[in-house]
């Protein structure tokens, strides 16, 4: 019977990354991947010729060559990849665009400090203060305890225009609660946003899939696709092994899932308790044109809009809430790979409400998104005038059954395992339900927990 | 194993580490960390790197014995012998 000292569930960021640390260090390590593909909820895929890819619109956490104490440049070391193999190109602007007001941001965090101060001048100083609080705040502290991040900002922002402002990108792109997210994600989020923004790699997600893979089989890690787990099997809450759905037995000292909190437990074989589930879900249409953004005169790189009264980031009551959205335009980065011109659009969306759909309404109802897609790029852009040629939607429905996200949450529980441990000994999270999110996010949190968990205290059992 | 030898074994490994680190002006009193975009991080790498090259263990609690390449090489050189 095969056994390894690490058994890594799911080839997406976080436990490529956890690998790649058990692997340098002569671990014997097997990461298994329900999936034809890696990336989990960043992969990859191809329609007709055109590259598409799942969830990247951005990295975030830009960082130059070198630069220090840099979350980037952490993992690249921790990982031995060269800074040039990521070929990043920068993100021209973005701009979040509400009824009254809008704010321009770019990589250079003064622009939005400028921004703030010219629309919200009475918010000027507090806005520093918040900023000095989150400069100097220890946000990847593993022992954190959930802090209401609203509550905490409203001690200095005073305007609640403004604070929903800034909150509304940090939401879409990466809070499991609705409405509000915990103060130390906010932290980390607004660090990696607003002050050391977005960026592409050559390629968008592929490239650095393809990095991670090399580098994993290179240290001498071992990676099987297309191999589902079934149970991990405990005795008196410990783990031994793990079954596959074809019935094969794996032992292992440890096992780091990347699946999930709540989807992890429910194959531990001895019963356990489900952590309670996301419901924070999407849409996203992703269309190519004849033309590019640059073409017609739209050069940001992302806009988060709104339309309505309030900011709401919460679970509809119908198939999607149209009143809000992020337009991703990958073109508008320093480089751009695509020959043609590329449209992203994702609303928030209701699983339920998807799933419960027979096949033709479904078909219907994603024609709907589609078209809810292309009138929102004209009222933000009216003089858009480009030709589609192709798109693809996806839903909440789409995003359960390629990640096994239980009701398609993209950024996964409501209960964070931040110190990765669970109540099965030897059983480790790491990915987006450890807590640390975006690509970025994802494989720090692979690098921590394998550094912690497997790799500390000498134990290569 | 003489101070010169096992200084340069230890600028190996941090070399493999730190790769876009300039290691030639290290000053061997002065801590690391002040000298290094060093971090836990990669001391955990430096102490990993020592046991897979040279099957020398260090305990989490000697880590502070690593602060600079002086104390380095003053902690080891009884493991290297």
């Amino acid at each position: 019977m095969a056994h390894y000292d690490t058994i890594i569930i799911g080839a997406g960021m976080s436990g490529l990354a956890a690998g790649i640390r058990l692997a340098m260090f002569d671990q014997k390590v097997c990461i298994l991947e329900r999936h034809k593909v890696p990336g989990g909820l960043n992969s990859y895929y191809e329609r007709l010729g055109r590259k598409l890819d799942v969830g990247l619109h951005a990295m975030t956490n830009f960082a130059h060559r070198g630069e220090r104490g840099r979350p980037l440049t952490k993992l690249l070391k921790q990982l031995r990849i060269p800074y040039e193999k990521l070929e990043l190109s920068q993100q021209h602007f973005s701009r979040i665009v509400f009824p009254e007001h809008q704010l321009s941001f770019s990589n250079d965090p003064q622009l939005y400090i400028e921004e703030i101060g010219k629309t919200f001048p009475d918010q000027k100083e507090n806005f520093a203060r918040l900023m000095d609080v989150i400069i100097h705040f220890d946000d990847v502290n593993l022992h954190n305890k959930y802090q209401s991040a609203k509550e905490k900002v409203r001690e200095f922002i005073a305007d609640e225009k403004l604070l929903e402002m800034i909150f509304c990108p940090l939401l879409i792109y990466g809070s499991a609660w609705e409405n509000d997210m915990d103060f130390s994600q906010f932290v980390i989020m607004f660090k990696s946003i607003y002050l050391e923004g977005f960026s592409r790699p050559k390629n968008g997600v592929r490239s650095i899939i393809n990095l991670l893979i090399e580098k994993y089989l290179q240290c001498g890690g071992e990676l099987r696709l297309g191999t589902g787990i079934k149970k991990i099997d405990t005795e008196n809450g410990i783990v031994r092994r793990v079954i596959l759905d074809s019935g094969e037995i794996i032992e292992a000292n440890k096992v780091m899932s990347s699946i999930g909190l709540p989807e992890t437990m429910n194959i531990v074989s001895e019963k356990q308790e489900c952590p309670a589930t996301g419901s924070m879900s999407f849409t996203e249409t992703i269309l190519f044109f004849d033309r590019k953004p640059a073409e017609e005169n739209i050069h940001d790189t992302i806009v988060f809009f709104n339309n309505d009264e309030k900011y709401r980031y919460q679970k509809p009551q119908s198939l999607c809430d149209y009143s809000s959205a992020v337009v991703c335009f990958p073109n508008n980065f320093g480089c751009d790979d695509y020959h043609e011109g590329v449209v992203r659009v994702t609303f928030i969306a209701n699983f339920e409400k998807w799933n419960e759909l027979d096949r033709a309404t479904y078909l219907l109802k994603k024609k709907e998104v589609l078209e809810q897609s292309l009138a929102l790029i004209s009222k933000v852009f009216p003089w858009f005038n480009a030709t589609l040629l192709y798109s693809d939607v996806f839903t909440p429905r789409t995003i359960m059954r390629y990640t096994g996200h239980i009701k398609g949450a993209v950024y996964g529980s409501t209960q964070k395992a931040r110190d990765g441990r669970t109540d099965i000994k030897n059983l480790f999270i790491c990915g987006t339900d450890q807590g640390f999110l975006g690509i970025v996010g994802a494989m720090l949190s692979g690098i921590s927990m394998a550094n912690l968990h497997c790799l500390m205290n000498g134990d290569k059992a | 194993m003489d101070y010169q030898t096992l200084r340069q074994k230890i600028i190996d490994i941090i070399a493999e580490i730190a790769v876009d680190e300039d290691l030639s002006n290290i000053d061997d009193n002065v801590r690391l960390r002040d000298q290094l975009d060093l971090d836990s991080m990669d001391f955990l790498d430096i102490v990993m790197e020592l046991k897979k090259k040279y099957k020398i263990e260090v305990p989490t609690e000697d880590y502070p014995k690593l602060a600079t390449l002086k104390s380095c090489i003053e902690y080891l050189t009884p493991k290297f012998a």
